[in-house]
């Protein structure tokens, strides 16, 4: 395997997840907290990934691509809420957000 | 022959260094801008670094579907949300640091900490030497095969999963319309029952 042996791209990735998990706990916006939910989602493939190339077996990359899969459909769920929320003109502030009547 | 070889280490290794980096800084770009707009875009870059890196990682089905998926549908999807609720600037940093900062900056730190640790511990003997593929490894012929294979009960619950999640999207969004509908409807109607004569 030529450049960098695994290790160094888990490295990335659990920086990457980390970096993901610091904006979820941080931010107030919902959408940047679907942003950060996208970042540790990808950390987590790149691992995935690079477990998949060092021990040569495909299983990895489908798991990789469901986890897309996945987040594709949390992406849509999550931004009908973003949505419906500032239709019926609720702060999109994640700490105001502590009921859960409409 | 070595030396053709050593030239596509260097080679491999300046294009990882690039791309990781770019993948590390646009995903705390990500976190730290105060427009949303602006860490889409930065996310946009992200995905971008990563689909690099799935290439090195000789993932080629993989990095085509992130750049497609992720790079295409879904930031378009998160740029019109944030287009029609308007910009909405938050600023993570003012007023020096609460203890709730404070807090999260700790506990992404030990997420680091561990998730290093773990590996390091438990994985970095084995990590030196990867096996050696086939040329199809990573080809969308291999992965299709895989698929509708091994990973068949995978394939169906996906499929599945994304129907349910194409549902609810229809429904949250005609829910809030609805009760649009119905409010403008009441509202007419409250006008109509309060005009004199």
């Amino acid at each position: 395997m030529l450049g960098p042996n695994v290790a160094w791209y888990l490295c990335v990735a659990a920086f990457l997840f980390s970096t993901g998990a610091l904006g979820v706990l941080l931010r107030r916006n919902p959408i940047i907290v679907l942003l950060s939910l996208e970042i540790m989602l990808n950390g987590g493939n790149l691992a995935l990934i690079g477990y998949s190339r060092h021990l040569g077996d495909g299983a990895g990359q489908i798991f990789a691509i469901s986890v897309m899969a996945i987040a594709a459909s949390e992406v849509v769920v999550g931004l009908g809420l973003v949505v419906a929320m500032n239709r019926k003109h609720i702060t999109l502030d994640v700490d105001r957000m502590n009921t859960l009547r409409g | 022959m070595t030396l053709v070889a050593s030239a596509g280490n260097v080679l491999v290794w300046i294009v990882w260094i690039g791309a990781a980096f770019a993948c590390l800084g646009s995903g705390i770009a990500v976190v730290s801008f105060s427009n949303p707009f602006f860490s889409a875009l930065a996310l946009i870059g992200n995905l971008a670094s990563l689909a690099v890196l799935y290439l090195l990682l000789s993932a080629e089905f993989v990095a085509a579907a992130q750049v497609l998926v992720y790079g295409g549908a879904v930031m378009v999807m998160f740029l019109f949300v944030i287009a029609y609720i308007g910009p909405q600037q938050e600023s993570p940093w003012a007023g020096g640091p609460s203890w709730q900062a404070v807090g999260a900056v700790l506990a992404a730190g030990a997420l680091l900490i561990e998730i290093i640790v773990v590996v390091g511990l438990k994985a970095s003997g084995g990590l030196a030497h990867s096996a050696q593929l086939g040329h199809a490894f990573g080809s969308p012929a291999e992965i299709g095969r895989l698929f509708l294979t091994d990973h068949l009960l995978a394939f169906e619950v996906t499929s599945i999963v994304l129907l349910v999640a194409a549902v609810g999207g229809v429904i949250l969004g005609a829910h809030s319309r609805r009760e649009h509908w119905g409010s403008a409807g009441s509202d007419a109607l409250r006008a109509e029952s309060t005009r004199p004569g």
